[in-house]
């Protein structure tokens, strides 16, 4: 039986050709991702263990959240404690060590990087063994600072020049006194590292006189462990907390293998769908193959094969093709895994060198993967293919497509998508958050039950292209007859499409209704022309509301300031605001009383008030990080958004609690409204700096359609896999539909039908299945983007579905693409069918 | 179509065959399975074909209907040669002036009756001529059965579907590959008498490849092939006339003496 089956599988190599490739894109798909994930985090290890060399203990605060109605602060690393650490015993030399967010200008003046991973630090001593220097000496005060071999060399600086650089506001125009280099994770994730001497770092990071960190070497002969042990006992253990460096290399690459597995979980869901997918295509390709071989098969049963051995012969042919596909596709995801790892670079987020690591787990999950999906596709045609009576080998014509009836499939599928269609409603009705699981399953028992059901759904719906159809004629009319004439066929085929077509327009109604709410809800809620913030999202020094509030032309302005405080025993943070604009920068939804802030008299959102049980006229007691305690009055409770929300009062009654004022936003409103000019004023006054963002609304709604447009691209790209191989399977239908009916379409040519009317009829098949998928995703993709948005409708209230028109469009389109691509090779085979060979009777 | 040709019909010739040759393959494995035939096929007439198994009656009825090329010699369906047109026209040719009955039915599983039987029409976008259809589908008895698909009906009742499909378009020359072949002897013989009808009376012109003697006894004149040559033809055949002049061809195994034979045979099937 083996032997037989071998030759079946070369007899048959280019029907399962199709087969073969699109378990190969999944298996690809899944080694492609293990490869790079584990290339990646073993890179960035090895790099971070460089990166903890120089540090054998770390002294770190010891983080308190609070102590009584007292908001925690962290106590300080001083030089005090620096010493005493340095003084321990075993303890060879000990660095202090301050960071903060630093942006540097590029030549054009523009920020170097995307704002997130400019970091800043400080130079230690003379010498700092952290920093080896490539160039140049240490810095030394405000006006001289180094910078990383890395962004020197992009930006095209050198030692000696004058670069532009921003802290917290304010900018600095310091010297490069030299250039270092470094193995720093974020520098080598395309970074930046600016560091200044001690003493500026601490000062520029509003850290006057105290270390993030406190690094200790241990002397040669000292363990890391024992000189923790001498730290402990010398530095008080209230205020500080040890760490061997060995930890911390170990705990970074914890960190790391966790924030890669996430990716790696998410882009093994997307290797899942393709490989879903591609299971139709093998169940329909294998069942294909048993209906054509029924003579055959059932010779062999005449000639005494059991059942289970004709089953067993479907099977090992199965994994001949599954064990191919393994192959290839491992093979296949190594090169994406390379591939992928050059594609970030390309991208400007290069990741640390390192070799390309293919562990016995990717291979054997790669194979695995092949092998276990292409046999248990297989499953039910080879059982099928062992229900052959052996008298069929008599017969003469080829096995008729079971007719057999639809009605318990079609029962099973409405109760499916019945089930499916309640628990998803059900779902939008309930909380958000306790909501997703039984959105999830909702979801999945409607794809399953619309599958089950695509048979049915297919006759009254491609029925309704008939008038379409019509115009091409005979073979417009051929081809609609021939789609629904195997309607399980059809079926599988079309859903393989639909499945990639769901999920694309779903996140697409999804991506595009939140982007239109949260766009809306920016603009409604701003009557500020300006919001001026970071460029890291990082908070602004007082400075810049200072120098703002002062430029011609602005009629309003308030800084959106950070404070916590302790209320009723528990942490709240508070958003200082200048009382006398934020009601001419703001338009906030007053639910009760009135949006006043001033004074002792403060605004709530309504989501806070609730939880507290506040009403408006309600007195609060809030302790502030100073420990002083002040009484509030609740003036006005509004509906608050991502923007605004939480308790709002004024500076005046904030600013003295605080040591270290930060403000996350500034709003500013110009006379005139926006215009160049009133941004190009601000701008100036800021000293044109370049990690301080000054938008108007339509560069806030850019922002936020620029992540969205992002987003939805990548999700694109990834269930592009999903689609191909789902065009694979109309390729492979078309291809056996086109073999079966070879006797009629040899007729047909007799009787008159030319070459182009055959190409045309297939074609005009695959269009017809094509489109019929596409309806049925893009359908269920607006169902859900609907379902989905109904929850999020709940916590935003400015969220409203909109249907992206022409992206659905789109998408039919490339459905429509699709079919006309895959008929391409079936169509011409079926006009170039050898017209006297296919009317032969058998 | 006009009148002028329903009178050319009566007497001119409908296909003819002149030294048509069809030569498969090179050097050892050459076969010559027509070898210059000369053949006319009369409007108004049923021939029938036969000979042994690989005597080239098949390859002659594909060549001359342009379902098959030809290495040399010329065939003319009506006034076209065949021998120059590139698929297109002749596949035009074939809608328009050939009308084809296969042994295996070949009727399209999702079409009715009626639909099947104006297929040719609807490939070429022409409306039928209801009164011809009309009297067509009379004659082969489906008027009830208009509304049914091939499953629905019998091997016999599918064959006469085929049947009113090739008269349909009424078409310059019907050929029959083994009409009757997959069916039983009353359904055969039902379906013959049609084709017999369709010639005397209205006139249609039928070629029909058939190895059985009581089918070849329908036609107005049997045309015996062995080995890719005409050996012989009988016209007003009989089952016996014709049973007797094949038991002295060669069983396609390459017999000789064929021609004093077929004198006496010829002779004798003109007798009855």
């Amino acid at each position: 039986m083996f032997r037989t089956a071998l030759r079946n599988v070369s007899a048959h190599k280019a029907r399962l050709l199709m087969t073969v490739l699109a378990v190969m894109l999944g298996v690809a798909f899944v080694s492609g991702t293990l490869v790079f994930t584990n290339t990646i985090s073993d890179a960035y290890q090895k790099s971070s263990a460089k990166g903890f060399d120089q540090v054998d203990v770390a002294v770190r605060p010891e983080y308190q959240d609070s102590r009584g109605d007292r908001v925690g602060r962290t106590p300080e690393l001083t030089r005090a404690l620096l010493d005493r650490a340095a003084a321990a015993p075993g303890a060879a030399s000990a660095t202090g060590v301050v960071t903060g967010f630093t942006a540097i200008a590029g030549k054009d003046g523009k920020l170097l990087g995307d704002g997130w991973q400019s970091a800043g630090g400080n130079y230690w001593g003379t010498e700092d063994a952290r920093y080896p220097l490539v160039a140049g000496h240490a810095p030394s005060g405000r006006g001289e600072v180094l910078i990383d071999a890395r962004t020197a060399e992009r930006a095209g600086y050198q030692v000696g020049d004058t670069v532009r650089l921003s802290v917290d506001g304010p900018v600095l125009t310091p010297r490069i006194s030299g250039v270092f280099r470094t193995d720093d994770g974020n520098v080598a994730a395309g970074g930046s590292l600016a560091l200044f001497d001690t003493p500026t770092a601490q000062a520029l990071f509003g850290k006057k006189g105290t270390y993030d960190e406190i690094d200790v070497k241990a002397t040669a002969g000292t363990s890391q462990r024992a000189l923790k042990t001498a730290l402990d006992e010398a530095l008080p253990a209230q205020l500080v907390e040890t760490t061997t460096g060995k930890r911390l290399a170990d705990d970074q690459a914890e960190m790391i293998s966790t924030s890669m597995s996430g990716l790696k979980r998410s882009l093994l869901v997307f290797a899942g769908i393709a490989l879903f997918v591609g299971t139709f295509i093998i169940a329909n390709t294998f069942t294909m193959l048993v209906a054509q071989r029924t003579r055959e098969l059932a010779l062999l049963r005449a000639v005494g094969a059991s059942r289970r051995q004709v089953t067993r012969s479907v099977l090992i042919e199965a994994l001949v093709v599954g064990t191919v596909a393994g192959v290839t596709g491992l093979a296949a995801g190594v090169g994406i895994g390379a591939g992928l790892r050059s594609l970030l670079g390309a991208f400007g987020a290069s990741v640390p060198d390192g070799p390309l690591v293919v562990t016995p787990g990717t291979v054997l999950t790669a194979l695995a993967v092949g092998i276990v999906i292409t046999v248990l596709a297989a499953w039910l045609p080879g059982r099928r293919a062992a229900k052959i009576p052996p008298v069929a080998a008599m017969s003469s014509v080829h096995a008729k497509a079971t007719t057999k009836s639809l009605v318990l499939r079609n029962t099973l599928g409405a109760l499916f998508s019945a089930a499916g269609v309640a628990v998803v409603l059900a779902a939008t009705t309930m909380d958000t958050d306790s909501a997703q699981g039984p959105m999830g399953v909702g979801a999945v028992l409607l794809v399953i039950g619309v599958f089950i059901l695509t048979p049915l759904l297919s006759r009254p719906l491609i029925a309704a292209a008939a008038p379409v159809l019509r115009v091409f004629g005979v073979a417009g009319r051929l081809a609609r007859q021939n789609s629904v004439r195997n309607p399980r066929r059809t079926a599988a085929t079309a859903s393989a499409l639909m499945i990639g077509l769901t999920l694309i327009t779903g996140m697409t109604v999804m991506a595009g209704s939140l982007q239109t709410s949260i766009d809306r809800m920016a603009s409604s809620a701003i009557r500020a022309d300006y919001v001026v913030s970071m460029a890291n999202r990082g908070p602004l020094s007082p400075d810049v509301a200072r120098r703002l509030a002062g430029v011609d032309g602005v009629t309003a302005s308030s800084p959106l300031r950070n404070g916590a405080s302790r209320i009723g025993g528990e942490t709240e943070y508070l958003t200082g605001v200048d009382g006398s604009a934020i009601g001419r920068l703001t338009d906030l939804k007053v639910d009760d009383g009135s949006f006043t802030v001033g004074g002792s008299r403060i605004v709530v959102d309504k989501d806070r008030a609730r939880e507290h049980g506040w009403r408006v006229g309600s007195r609060i007691t809030a302790h502030f990080e100073d420990g002083a305690a002040r009484g509030l009055t609740v003036a006005g409770i509004y509906e608050g958004n991502d923007m605004f929300n939480g308790i709002m009062l004024d500076n005046e009654v904030l600013t003295p609690h605080l040591a270290d004022p930060a403000d996350m936003r500034v709003m500013v409103r110009t006379r005139g409204g926006a215009s160049d000019g009133a941004k190009d004023r601000l701008e100036k006054a800021l000293g044109s700096n370049p990690a301080i963002l000054v938008q108007d609304k339509k560069d806030i709604s850019h922002d936020i359609a620029r992540m969205f447009t992002l987003m939805l691209n990548m999700v694109y790209g990834l269930l592009g896999m999903a689609v191909i191989v789902a065009v694979l399977g109309v390729i492979n239908t078309l291809a056996m539909s086109v073999f079966e009916r070879s006797q009629e379409i040899g007729m047909l040519r007799a009787i008159g039908l030319d070459r182009r009317s055959v190409k045309r009829m297939v074609r005009l098949e695959s269009l017809v299945i094509s489109l019929f998928g596409g309806v049925l995703g893009i359908g269920l993709g607006v169902f859900f983007g609907w379902a989905a948005g109904e929850l999020l409708g709940t916590k935003m209230p400015t969220y409203e579905l909109v249907l992206p028109w022409g992206r659905m469009a789109l998408f039919l389109l490339l459905a429509g693409v699709v079919g006309v691509l895959a008929a391409l090779w079936p169509a011409r085979r079926a006009a170039r069918l050898n017209m006297l060979a296919a009317i032969k009777a058998e | 179509m006009t009148t002028t040709t329903t009178a050319d019909r009566a007497t001119a010739v409908a296909a003819r065959a002149t030294e048509l040759s069809k030569i498969y393959g090179q050097g050892e494995t050459r076969v010559v399975a027509l070898d210059r035939v000369s053949v006319d096929f009369r409007r108004a007439e049923f021939t029938a074909i036969m000979g042994p198994s690989g005597s080239g009656k098949s390859t002659l009825m594909h060549c001359v209907a342009g379902l098959d090329t030809f290495s040399s010699g010329s065939v003319r369906i009506g006034e076209t040669e065949l021998g120059s047109l590139k698929d297109k026209r002749l596949t035009r040719l074939r809608r328009d002036k050939i009308g084809f009955i296969f042994q295996a039915f070949n009727l399209l599983p999702t079409l009715t009756a009626l639909e099947n039987i104006t297929l040719p029409m609807d490939i070429a976008g022409r409306k039928a001529d209801k009164a011809w259809l009309d009297q067509v589908i009379q004659m082969v008895g489906l008027s009830e059965r208009l509304g049914h698909r091939p499953s629905q009906l019998s091997g016999g009742q599918q064959q006469r579907v085929a049947v009113a499909r090739a008269l349909a378009s009424k078409p310059e020359i019907i050929f029959g590959d083994e009409p009757t072949g997959n069916l039983d002897s009353r359904s055969g013989a039902e379906v013959l008498g049609f084709l017999r009808n369709s010639v005397r009376e209205l006139g249609q012109t039928v070629v029909m490849v058939t190895h059985d003697p009581v089918a070849a006894a329908y036609a107005d004149r049997v045309v015996f092939l062995v080995d890719g040559r005409i050996v012989d033809e009988i016209h007003g055949p009989t089952a016996g006339s014709v049973l007797d002049l094949m038991r002295g061809l060669p069983g396609g195994a390459g017999g000789t003496a064929t021609g004093p034979l077929n004198c006496e045979l010829d002779a004798k099937g003109r007798a009855r």
